[in-house]
């Protein structure tokens, strides 16, 4: 328990972690301030200025397509003998639909997912630096030397330090949650609507808000891991920057071997899948030298729950490693 | 007297890209409560590996240790409490002031925070305190590093060199810090090349060359077991010098001629030397053994005494030959 409390009392006393707390929050708080200032509420005064838009750039054309057809008509007939009808355009009112006229409104129910995935990609990647350098830093100042000398239960440590960390970052991450469903209540409220908003749509949105939560651990969990590992802040980066080489190559690779799906080998996909319940990746290649001309794409569909389990695997394998190499290694 | 740390047959080696090293080679130590025990050895001879084995830092190969009678490192974290210890230069998270980095320790080990502020004034850091450790100099984190190890009042302190940049007056001061612990009843192990320092404070040592050790006990028996064997020999006034040392030396002596007397390094039986210038009518006025110091014990224990014209390697121990005495 005291460890617990010098950990956590250590978390929030690192500058590191402040800043980055600070950096996260005003990228989220420029989100806010840009859904609301490019949205706005739509009432019937806004429905009838579309409308009489929508009617005056119809008549507009009208007049322009009568123009034309009265130089067509004047004009000697072409050989060719395409009758003028066919040439010009004649426009129909329902090609201009009033509802493109309309300003951008903010419909609670559509836009709020959106919102949650850009909340957990921020907290995500706030959770992977702060994660790392709580950590890494400690190994790289000699710092998990003097700390092993008080507690010399090295996997105890370890594990303790990662544990507050989490809980920690699952506090911050509920606390954000919330309040961003309460910001985004009121950015609809003023700025657009919340039609529609049952029980169950809310209900969703907290099922979607518990997937963010998880993807935030998990980021935070591999940073942490992966400078434990490294025993440095910047093997953490290192390591990611070496992931998103790989992966590059791993699609270049994938899509030369004419692979299907080849997008599927993408970690960030998995996460995209993780957050939006599923994600269709087509093979745009099963329809070529296909003679009919209706073939449809092969699909795959990527669950939440698969892309669940691939993360887990992932983040079992890295914290393991971590956990098994701080068992084994000579400090020096 | 018990002991309150015993190591036997320590092993370890590194592996490494140029093959295996043995920095432990079968080492043993006892140290007995209550006393300032220098341990002391050439760079690289393995007293830093030594100290992190025995708090769990490293795995050893082989070997057995045990502190305040408790096996290490299976009961490390119920002695832990017990120990504190620096190892090789201290190092800390540099944004954090000297305070907060012993209150988180503190607070780790389930010491009382209160005790932060009076190991800061005992090693001399009270009006630095809330300065981070990244604008203290090498000496001031030597301090800080030593406060660290005294915040948990332990029985055994141990001290990696802990001279280490230390100014003159610092080191004086940690002379007597040392003193005092160690009158308080705890014990001491104080690892260290400055040998002036070890033979002022130190109870006993234990000297490590090579990973093995070289000899042990009380600073007076380590003394006593390796007398230099040199005597000072002082003739009568006009006495002609050259001719006596001449007289020795054809009989086998080794004698180092001064301005007015001469010392003869393998005297094993100094009578032997007045009975041979006696014989040719030439008295001696003063014979006396010519005391070793640690520092002789040392280097020739350590085979690190300076050779003229060679450039001596660490690692490079020219374990003296032909040590045999004379006139026996
Ligand atoms: N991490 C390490 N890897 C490989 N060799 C090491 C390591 N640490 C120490 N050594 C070697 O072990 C030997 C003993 O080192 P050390 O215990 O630090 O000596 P001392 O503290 O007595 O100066 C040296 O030869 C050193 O090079
Ligand atoms: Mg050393």
């Amino acid at each position: 328990m005291s460890l617990a409390r010098a950990e956590s009392r250590r978390l929030f006393k690192r500058r590191f972690t402040k800043l980055i707390v600070i950096g996260a929050l005003l990228v989220l708080a420029a989100t806010v301030a840009g859904t609301w200032f490019s949205n706005e509420k739509v009432g019937a005064t806004q429905v009838a200025s579309a409308k009489a838009q929508a009617d005056r750039d119809y008549q507009e054309a009208v007049r322009q397509s009568e123009q034309e057809m009265a130089k067509c008509q004047a004009a000697p007939p072409t050989t060719d003998g395409v009758p003028c009808s066919e040439q010009v355009w004649v426009p129909t009112p329902d090609q201009y639909d009033y509802t493109w006229y309309m300003p951008a409104t903010f419909d609670l129910r559509s836009e709020f997912p959106n919102m949650i995935s850009v909340l957990a990609v921020v907290l995500a990647g706030a959770a992977f630096l702060i994660g790392a350098s709580f950590v890494g830093s400690e190994w790289s100042s000699g710092g998990m030397m003097n700390l092993l000398l008080w507690r010399p239960q090295r996997v105890r440590v370890l594990s303790t330090k990662l544990t507050v960390f989490l809980s920690w970052l699952t506090g911050l991450t509920l606390l954000l949650l919330a309040a961003w469903a309460g910001i985004f209540q009121l950015v609809a409220e003023v700025r657009g609507s919340t039609e529609k908003m049952t029980a169950g749509v809310w209900q969703s949105f907290g099922l979607t808000g518990l997937r963010a939560l998880a993807l935030v651990l998990v980021a935070g969990a591999l940073g942490f891991a992966l400078a434990s590992l490294g025993r440095h802040t910047g093997m953490a980066l290192g390591a990611l920057v070496g992931l998103g080489a790989l992966q590059i190559g791993v699609y270049v690779m994938a899509n030369l071997a004419e692979f299907k799906f080849t997008e599927a080998w993408v970690l960030p996909v998995w996460g995209y899948a993780w957050l939006d319940k599923e994600l269709v990746l087509e093979d745009f290649r099963s329809c070529d030298y296909s003679a009919t001309a209706g073939c449809e794409l092969d699909k795959f569909t990527m669950t939440w729950q698969t892309a669940g389990i691939g993360m887990a695997i992932v983040v079992a394998l890295v914290v393991g490693a971590a956990m098994w190499t701080m068992r084994k290694r000579d400090i020096t | 007297m018990t002991a309150v740390l015993e190591i036997s047959g320590l092993r370890k080696t590194y592996r490494g890209r140029k093959g295996v090293r043995n920095a432990l080679d079968g080492f043993d130590m006892v140290v007995e409560a209550g006393q300032v025990h220098g341990f002391l050895g050439p760079n690289g001879s393995g007293k830093t590996t030594t100290l992190r084995t025995l708090l769990g830092l490293i795995k050893p190969n082989d070997g057995r240790m045990a502190i305040l009678g408790r096996e290490v490192p299976r009961h490390l974290p119920e002695v832990a409490r017990e120990v504190g210890a620096i190892v090789e230069s201290p190092q800390f998270f540099g944004n954090f002031t000297a305070e907060t980095t012993l209150s988180l320790l503190a607070d780790a080990g389930g010491v009382n925070r209160n005790r932060v502020v009076s190991v800061l004034d005992l090693v001399g850091l009270r009006d630095r305190a809330k300065e981070r450790v990244k604008t203290y100099s090498l000496g001031m984190k030597q301090r800080l590093a030593v406060a660290s190890a005294l915040l948990k009042e332990p029985k055994l302190l141990i001290l990696d060199e802990p001279a280490n940049g230390l100014d003159p007056g610092g080191i004086r001061e940690m002379r007597t810090l040392m003193r005092d612990l160690s009158d308080s009843g705890m014990t001491v192990l104080l690892s260290s090349h400055i040998l002036g320092e070890i033979q002022l404070i130190c109870d006993s040592v234990t000297i490590i060359s090579a990973g093995k050790r070289v000899t042990s006990g009380s600073v007076s028996e380590v003394l006593a077991q390796h007398t230099s064997g040199a005597v000072k020999v002082r003739l009568e006034p006009g006495v002609d010098l050259m001719g006596a040392a001449q007289l020795l030396r054809a009989a086998g002596a080794q004698v180092a001629l001064e301005k007015d007397y001469f010392t003869v390094g393998n005297a094993s039986n100094p009578a032997q030397i007045t009975k041979l210038l006696a014989d040719q009518q030439i008295y001696v006025s003063e014979l006396t053994p010519v005391s070793a110091d640690l520092e002789d014990v040392f280097l020739e224990l350590t085979g690190t005494a300076p050779v003229e014209g060679q450039n001596r390697q660490v690692d490079q121990s020219a374990m003296t030959a032909g040590k045999g005495g004379w006139g026996q």
